[in-house]
């Protein structure tokens, strides 16, 4: 039981990564009718937004330390945040220690604005074009944004904590009335799927109770008759597409304190969030996060040593097997609209 | 000519022209020149151009025709490496019935995986073939490690069984041979300061493509390829006809699929190896691109897509600041150190940077791929004589 | 503008015939008259330095090829000398090799089985290399020193931890100064006995591979032989980003050892979901429960940040080795003051096995007296030495495997510049990680012959 109770916390935190990013694909599926391989590099981009941060935060200057040696034996060159200059090194050290949740006020605007110029630059011209096309120029850009990060951030992973306060774990186990000591859990990811929630109904509010979130609805539905009606719907969906990649962004700030992020770590969660997307079904929002979500437990139960002894492999092929057995059993998904990138 | 019509035959009269004489052509500069870093002429890049371009050609007889996006091609080259590389390990080092059985096994397995995606139609069967790749791979990389050798992969080893071949001689390699000639046999012409390398392997991988490619055309230009695109331009109207597009799709799965197959038999047969990552979606991936970068559902597109991506994989990431350096050497110091530095991102481990941003320049300049540059570069020429611009002609020239 | 010959058949030109004259078979074949792959011929001879220089180990392969770079550099009598001061052997005299000046060329496997033999293949026939090195996992060390066996070039091997490199997979023409899983093995168990006590139960977390296979099976049977218990050991994939899935069910299953057989990303991965669902904090069967790692590396332990303070792991090799455990180590410091005047941070040990294994080849080539790999086979096989910063090293003839001191060591916990992440806790002598050549855990292969590719 404690063992069940303990994947399914699991995979509602994975599914919280697949379900953001999905949310993020579909919108730009939906709304614009483009296939973006970029989308993991946007989730990537997001997360490096928090090292990106943090090492602003980290800006030092260098005081030689004459009673310490460095590796070769020359005096050691310590590093001193300015920050510490401005604000003295106790409340220094808790703004830095802040660093992750702080940059979501930075990244929020970074990513609506790669939004805007992806959409407005690049995707724009690729509307009408084939479906080919659109994925070989975002996959070359997904190419082109994650060698940029590597070339100035290296192939390692960047370790980027979260703060102090939510560094640990606790009895999670204990306070739903379990024994104690067997449902330990961090507080980061239990942070994480709340953020996901709070995102996730967010999005969906204000397509639902917004005259802005009405008509881009109205435009997934039928783009035509709605610009036919007057309304400026491109200005709208460049916007919808500034959102897509703020949500991403912020999936992977948020996602930077789980695992250190590296600049390959977008191409890791592509070809998982196109499978969750196609799973929910196109086109589908509730269907994203629903596959998000369903994918992101089965993965965590297929993990199990139980189920790994009867079925070994079993937690390589996992997704992908539900994902055929889905596609084959419901033809459009999980909630899939007709006729949608079905040709 | 060969039952083909005479711009198709001129076609492959070029196609077969340039492979043959690909030696010459892949090394246009001469020895101990700066620009020898150029030089694609050896053997085992020139083996992996025209494998790779079989297994775009094949890509594109079911991409190119039916407008199917299959990104699990990679899986059947897979198939079809394990195949070969235990033929030669279990049967013999000729590569003949290596690259038989990778054939027929990889014709079987797209029969399973095509018979079962092409239930589903657009990004609905794309991730049905992504999900029996990446399980493929999965499976082969771990569980499946004592028939796949799993990370380190397979090559055959002196201590095989190798039934048909006789013992070998201690201290000798086992080496893939066709009745005697080894892939590896060949002899260099020294011309001045050139030297051109002829390879026996690269001719028989050239000879296999031709054929490959002669029966693409010949899909392309039947009653056959005539259902095909039907499918892509309309299916729906199709059925309404009465027609079940069902076995039209199939069959170009399968023979696609036996395609990626002998492009993986001849990689075993030209590099006695196989590892699992020839499985992984990055590999599905590539064909994609290089189908869609050299000009999807153009007969020559593929080919000149699939050489372009290796090119560049194999050339431009061999160069490195030393190399850069000496090219820039007769610059002043400053020029030098400046144009190293503009260029330094670009190549060695950049390389990815510059083939992302050739994928982006080629699409958005050239929305035909690189067949589309061709077309173009030749309306410049013809514009110079209208009387031969026929609007046919430079319409669709390759297909 | 002087463009050097970079290439072995660059140096044909001043002699080529005109016009057109056949030559005999030269790849992978051999060159007439020298009788093996790629005789260097005129006064240059190239090495080609395959590294990871895209994929998670990019950053460990920029750090082998500054290594090269610096052998290079010091074989040709440039800079400091570095480790030619201290080695035992005094054949090398910084003229380059044979009174040939060395050059090199590089290139990038992308720690994939096919592209690295691919640019090791471009290197033999485009370049003319006559000895390849460097990489970054195993996979890449077996197929690529397949290749060279059956090209008739010597294979110095870059970081490859697996046993099957020297095991079942080990090739005439192929050298490994790494160490390897059976000798971390080895060399941890007495030190977990000592630190941790002799009846743990261990949970092992193993990569899905090769390698993974092979590090678990010789962990266990050296932590079983003194006592320890296996709870469990569970694989998970290489593909795999998040283990919150393995690792929380460990606390429930009774165990106080987690082991985590992962390397490069896995690793750092795994590592830091261990800390994250508070695995160094819990008491279990009245123990602290623990980590450990069994193979290190500096790039993991920096992409692991803090959470890898107090963990137990092994190393071939550490840049402090020297300063801490005296002159037994001589060399350390010579190669960390010349790499670290050169680049401004020390160097990895990838840096040190692949610069040691530049020097060695070069060195076996001075003493053979020929570039011939039979001969350098020869002059390495069951050659000891010193001076290389690992103490006493004996390259064994019967696998081609280095033996020599082991390094454990556990995450610093108050590290004193950005560099000093580890602290070395003991050092296990050679003779308790030395093993018979048909120990079960490298059995079923054969080297057989050297292969000269005539």
């Amino acid at each position: 039981m404690d063992a069940i109770v303990i994947q399914i916390l699991n995979g509602l935190d994975k599914g919280s990564a697949y379900a953001l990013i999905a949310l993020g694909l579909t919108l730009i599926f939906g709304t614009l009718g483009v296939v973006n391989f970029a989308h993991g590099a946007l989730f990537m981009i997001g997360a490096f937004c928090a090292v990106t941060f943090s090492k602003f935060l980290n800006l030092s200057h260098i005081v030689i330390d004459e009673t310490r040696k460095d590796f070769l034996g020359n005096p050691l060159k310590v590093e001193v945040p300015y920050i510490y200059d401005f604000f003295g090194q106790a409340t220094g050290d808790a703004i830095i220690d802040w660093a992750v949740p702080l940059s979501i006020i930075f990244a929020i605007p970074v990513m609506i604005a790669i939004g805007f110029i992806m959409e407005r630059g690049l995707i724009k011209h690729f509307y009408k074009r084939p479906h080919a096309d659109q994925i070989l120029v975002t996959f070359g850009l997904a190419i082109v944004l994650q060698e940029v990060i590597k070339y100035y951030y290296g192939a390692n992973p960047i370790p980027t904590p979260a703060p102090a306060a939510f560094a640990g774990s606790f009895d999670f186990g204990a306070m739903l009335g379990f024994d104690p000591n067997q449902i330990i859990y961090p507080y980061w990811r239990l942070v994480y799927f709340a953020f996901a929630a709070v995102i996730i109904g967010a999005v969906f509010a204000f397509l639902q109770f917004t005259t802005f979130g009405m008509v881009v609805r109205a435009g997934m539905a039928d783009r035509e008759t709605v610009g036919l009606l007057g309304i400026d719907i491109d200005k709208r969906f460049t916007i919808m597409f500034g959102i897509a990649a703020a949500v991403a962004g912020l999936a992977g700030v948020m996602y930077a304190p789980i695992n250190s992020p590296n600049y390959h770590m977008g191409m890791d969660f592509l070809v998982l969030s196109f499978v969750v997307v196609v799973v929910g079904g196109m086109g589908s929002l509730p269907g994203a996060v629903l596959a998000g979500f369903l994918l992101g437990i089965l993965e965590s139960f297929a993990s199990m040593a139980v189920v790994l002894e009867t079925l070994p492999g079993i937690n390589q092929i996992i997704i992908y097997l539900v994902a055929i057995i889905i596609l084959l059993t419901r033809p459009r998904g999980l909630m899939g609209r007709k006729g949608v990138m079905e040709e | 000519m060969f039952g083909l019509n005479k711009r198709d035959f001129s076609l492959l009269l070029i196609v077969a022209f340039l492979a043959l004489a690909a030696p010459f052509i892949l090394n246009p500069f001469p020895e101990g020149s700066a620009m020898a870093q150029f030089n694609a002429g050896y053997p085992d890049l020139m083996q992996r151009l025209v494998i790779f371009g079989i297994f775009a050609i094949g890509f594109n007889i079911l991409f190119g025709l039916t407008g199917y996006l299959s990104f699990g091609h990679a899986a059947f080259l897979g198939v079809g490496s394990y195949a070969a590389i235990w033929m030669m390990k279990l049967l013999t080092m000729n590569v003949i019935p290596a690259i038989i059985v990778s054939v027929l096994i990889a014709g079987l397995f797209s029969l399973l995986v095509g018979w079962i995606s092409l239930r589903r139609s657009g990004i609905y069967f794309s991730i049905l073939t992504l999900a029996f790749a990446q399980m493929s791979y999965a499976l082969a990389y771990s569980v499946l490690t004592p028939i796949t050798g799993g990370e380190t992969g397979l090559q055959p080893k002196y201590t095989d069984a190798r039934i048909l071949d006789a013992a070998l001689e201690p201290g000798q390699q086992p080496r893939a041979n066709l009745f005697g000639v080894e892939m590896n046999d060949g002899f260099e012409l020294v011309m001045g300061n050139w030297v051109f390398t002829f390879n026996a392997g690269y001719y028989i991988a050239a000879v296999v493509m031709l054929i490959a490619f002669y029966l693409s055309i010949r899909i392309f230009r039947s009653p056959f390829g005539m259902m095909l695109r039907a499918v892509k331009s309309n299916q729906q109207r199709m059925n309404f006809t009465g027609l079940n597009s069902k076995p039209y799709t199939l069959a170009a799965f399968v023979i696609s699929g036996m395609y990626a197959g002998l492009a993986g038999g001849l990689l075993v047969a030209m590099d006695t190896q196989v590892g699992a990552e020839r499985m992984f979606w990055t590999a599905s991936g590539e064909v994609v691109l290089m189908t869609i970068l050299g000009g999807a559902g153009t007969l020559i597109g593929p080919v000149l897509g699939a050489g372009f991506i290796k090119y560049m994989e194999n050339i431009v990431s061999k160069i490195n600041e030393t190399i850069l350096e000496q090219w820039f050497a007769f610059m002043p110091d400053w020029l030098g150190d400046f144009m190293v530095a503009i260029i330094y991102p670009f190549i060695g481990k950049g390389w990815h940077l510059t083939l992302g941003l050739i994928f982006m320049l080629v699409v958005i300049f050239l929305p035909g791929g690189l067949v589309e540059g061709g077309q173009r570069i030749g309306r410049m020429f013809k514009r110079k004589q209208p009387q031969d611009n026929t609007p046919d002609a430079s319409k669709t020239p390759a297909e | 503008m002087s463009f050097k010959n970079l290439t072995r058949r660059g140096v044909i030109k001043t002699g080529a015939i005109a016009g057109a004259g056949l030559a005999l078979p030269t790849y992978l074949r051999a060159d007439g008259h020298s009788g093996f792959t790629n005789a260097p011929q005129g006064d240059t001879v190239t090495l080609g330095f395959n590294v990871p220089q895209s994929g998670p180990y990019a950053d460990e392969g920029a750090d082998e090829l500054r290594a090269f770079q610096l052998a290079v550099e010091h074989l040709n009598g440039e800079g400091d000398g570095g480790m030619l001061q201290t080695f035992s052997s005094k054949a090398l005299d910084g003229t380059g090799i044979l009174g040939k000046k060395v050059q090199y060329v590089s290139g990038d496997t992308q720690t994939k089985s096919d592209a690295a033999r691919a640019s090791a293949k471009s290197m033999i026939e485009k370049d003319g290399a006559v000895m390849i090195s460097g990489g970054s996992s195993s996979g890449v060390a077996v197929a690529v020193q397949a290749l060279c066996q059956e090209a008739g070039i010597i294979f110095m091997a870059g970081l490859t931890h697996s046993n099957d490199t020297t095991g079942k997979d080990k090739r005439a023409n192929g050298f490994r100064h790494f160490f390897n899983s059976y000798m971390s093995g080895a060399a941890l168990a007495p030190i977990l006995a000592k630190e941790y006590g002799t009846d743990r139960k261990a949970y092992h977390l193993t990569a899905d591979y090769n390698w993974g296979y092979t590090t678990e099976e010789a962990v266990r049977s050296s932590t079983e032989a003194m006592g320890w218990e296996t709870v469990n050991a569970v694989k998970t994939p290489l593909t795999a980003t998040d283990f919150s899935a393995y690792i929380a069910p460990v606390i429930q299953s009774g165990a106080d050892v987690l082991v985590l057989n992962h390397y490069g990303g896995n690793m750092v991965n795994s590592l830091t979901n261990a800390v994250q669902f508070g695995l160094r904090d819990q008491t279990v069967n009245g123990k602290q429960f623990e980590i450990v790692v069994p193979l290190y590396s500096e790039l993991m332990a920096r992409g692991a940040g803090a959470n890898i303070k107090g963990i137990i792991g092994s190393q071939n090799w550490d840049w402090s080795l020297e300063d801490k455990l005296g002159a037994r180590y001589t060399g350390t410091n010579a190669f960390v003051q010349s790499f670290g005047t050169k680049y401004g941070f020390p160097p990895s040990q990838a840096a040190h096995t692949c610069y040691v294994q530049t020097l060695l080849y070069a060195d076996a080539v001075t003493r053979g007296g020929s570039f011939n790999p039979c001969s350098v086979v020869e002059a390495l096989a069951g050659f000891e030495f010193d001076g290389l910063g690992n103490g006493p090293t004996l390259y064994r003839a019967d696998d081609h495997q280095c033996f020599k001191d082991v390094l454990v060591v556990k995450g610093k916990e108050n590290p004193e510049n950005q560099y000093d992440l580890v602290e070395i806790v003991e050092v296990t002598p050679a003779e308790q990680v030395t093993y018979a050549p048909d120990h079960p855990q490298f059995a079923g292969g054969s080297l057989g012959t050297c292969n000269p590719g005539a």
